[in-house]
């Protein structure tokens, strides 16, 4: 199999797809020349991610990757949610294809831009070199 | 329920192909170059095999040379051609943007030796003109090679018409049918083919095995070094059971060729009919100059992979020309080639019918397609911006 069956089990019941109205703070990233976005949407109240859905264009990992992206995050802290890194998504699912791996940066960028726009629309001060700018898709494609 | 829907990828074998073989494993397994009886029975088989495909395709039996597939055969014609032309300082070769891989990486490695290659543009249509390949052939043109149908979008090439302005030009024509044989009615030299390429897998025989046919009078330059095996052109002991099974095959599907596509194609039409109902879609390839059993399709907004794992859930197997599915950054390089752009070639799906199929099946599998198509729409961030206004329909 190509895939592992905790990418498979996110793949085909994906958690928090939709879309947030009126969201705190909302993030895209990818383009679709490369056949991958992701657009995260989250609330937040008391710094703490009250909930977060998400909707994605692209191919079966992306969409788990999305998937488990979102589930590690709820409940938690904007500055736990911060700490999430593409590896702890990886692993979460139990491994990607080396070809899959930048599904995973996707989501943890993705993430990172909804944290930063609820930042800037908070006007709360932060550390910008921790936003890298996900601008085009070739960084990461392998 | 499965529902095979991948017969371009390959197909699953026939029953005559498979009883064909077994003989050939159980008791006549003789290497054909051995002189005893077992071995003179195999050598046997092999020519009847030979003559079978030779009957199939119109030429004669010693054209035909066994190869271990498509790719063989595409690589061994196209560096015979080469060769050939080198010998007279003609180092040019005309083909098309969107051959298979097997054809144009064996350009892109001639085009490093210092070849000149023309790639032609195959339209929105994914056709070749005879004008446009009479237009680019030159004095020191040694090789056209121009697919018959297209693997991907089923677009069937006026061979015929480009094998008659070749011939009058003089220059060597070379055709990758490996998706047409068996499929479409061929006679190499009716319709002027000097070299030809096939491969048993994709008409119900068997797998790692295939046929290139060349004309008599153009020297053959070996890919594989070996024995006299194959008029000494194909080093290697013969694939006995995988040829007879790829000739049995041959044979039913060229005696079931007008019944077959007949039914065949209407379970296509039915099946473009049905999926070219969902919203902002569009078939990709002609719509008359098609393979009997190509249905191919891009969907706004979706990702091929997604969609192809989607639909495998369901039991239906397809294929798909999106980035994730060709192992790089690019979509098909057909679909590019047809000038669909990215974002549209990445939603893409190839359905492939055989003689086994259905038209229940063609039922379930537009029942599908449409709901799936809308599930993942549903969950695009694309499809909400087409939606809504921010991003323009490309389709």
């Amino acid at each position: 199999m190509l895939y592992s069956e905790k990418v498979m089990d996110h793949f085909k019941n994906p958690r928090n797809v939709g879309v947030i109205e009126n969201a705190d703070g909302v993030g895209e990233v990818g383009n679709v020349k490369c056949g991958d976005i992701m657009k995260i949407y989250l609330k937040i109240d008391n710094n703490i991610i009250t909930d977060v859905k998400f909707e994605t264009f692209g191919c079966g990992s992306a969409i788990a990757s999305s998937s488990m992206a979102t589930e590690m995050i709820k409940g938690k802290s904007v500055d736990e949610a911060l700490e999430l890194s593409n590896k702890a998504v990886v692993e979460a699912l139990d491994g990607l294809p080396p070809a899959k791996v930048h599904c995973s940066v996707l989501a943890e960028e993705a993430i990172k831009k909804a944290l930063k726009d609820y930042y800037d629309k908070n006007g709360i001060e932060y550390d910008h070199s921790l936003f890298p700018d996900c601008g085009n898709c070739e960084h990461c494609h392998a | 329920m499965q529902i095979y829907a991948d017969n371009a990828a390959t197909t699953k074998m026939s029953q005559t192909a498979i009883d064909a073989m077994l003989p050939y494993m159980q008791s006549i397994y003789g290497n054909p170059s051995s002189l005893h009886s077992i071995g003179q029975e195999a050598a046997e088989a092999l020519m009847q095999a030979r003559e079978t495909v030779a009957r199939c395709l119109g030429c004669e039996a010693k054209e035909i040379y066994f190869t271990s597939g498509g790719s063989e055969a595409d690589n061994q014609a196209i560096m015979t051609a080469a060769i050939n032309g080198a010998k007279k300082d003609k180092k040019h070769i005309v083909s098309t943007a969107f051959e298979h891989h097997a054809v144009l990486h064996t350009l892109k490695k001639l085009e490093k030796q210092g070849y000149e290659i023309t790639l032609l543009d195959v339209g929105e249509k994914g056709l070749v003109t005879p004008r446009q390949v009479s237009e680019a052939i030159r004095p020191d043109t040694c090789l056209v090679t121009i697919m018959y149908a297209n693997n991907e979008i089923g677009s069937i090439q006026p061979i015929a018409e480009i094998g008659q302005v070749c011939k009058e030009k003089g220059v060597v024509f070379h055709t990758d049918a490996v998706q047409a044989v068996g499929h479409i009615k061929i006679d190499v030299k009716e319709q002027n083919i000097d070299m030809l390429s096939l491969a048993g897998h994709k008409f119900h025989g068997p797998k790692g095995v295939g046929a290139m046919y060349c004309r008599k009078g153009i020297v053959i330059s070996n890919i594989i070094e070996g024995g006299a095996q194959e008029r000494g052109k194909r080093g290697g002991t013969e694939n006995i059971p995988a040829i007879m099974g790829m000739a049995a095959a041959l044979s039913e599907a060229c005696e079931n060729l007008e019944a077959n596509s007949a039914r065949i194609a209407k379970m296509r039409d039915k099946l473009i009919a049905g999926l070219t109902k969902i919203p902002h879609s569009i078939l990709n390839g002609d719509e008359k100059m098609r393979l009997a059993g190509n249905v191919n399709m891009c969907f706004e907004g979706i990702e091929g992979e997604s969609l192809l794992l989607m639909l495998d859930m369901h039991g239906i197997c397809a294929s798909s020309g999106s980035a994730c599915t060709s192992g790089s950054l690019d979509p098909s390089h057909v679909l590019l080639a047809i000038g669909r752009p990215h974002e549209i070639a990445h939603g893409s799906l190839r359905l492939s019918l055989s003689e086994y199929n259905t038209e229940e099946e063609v039922e379930v599998i537009i029942e599908k397609v449409s709901e799936v198509v809308e599930y993942l729409r549903n969950m695009s961030p694309v499809w909400r911006d087409l939606k809504e206004g921010r991003r323009n329909h490309v389709i």
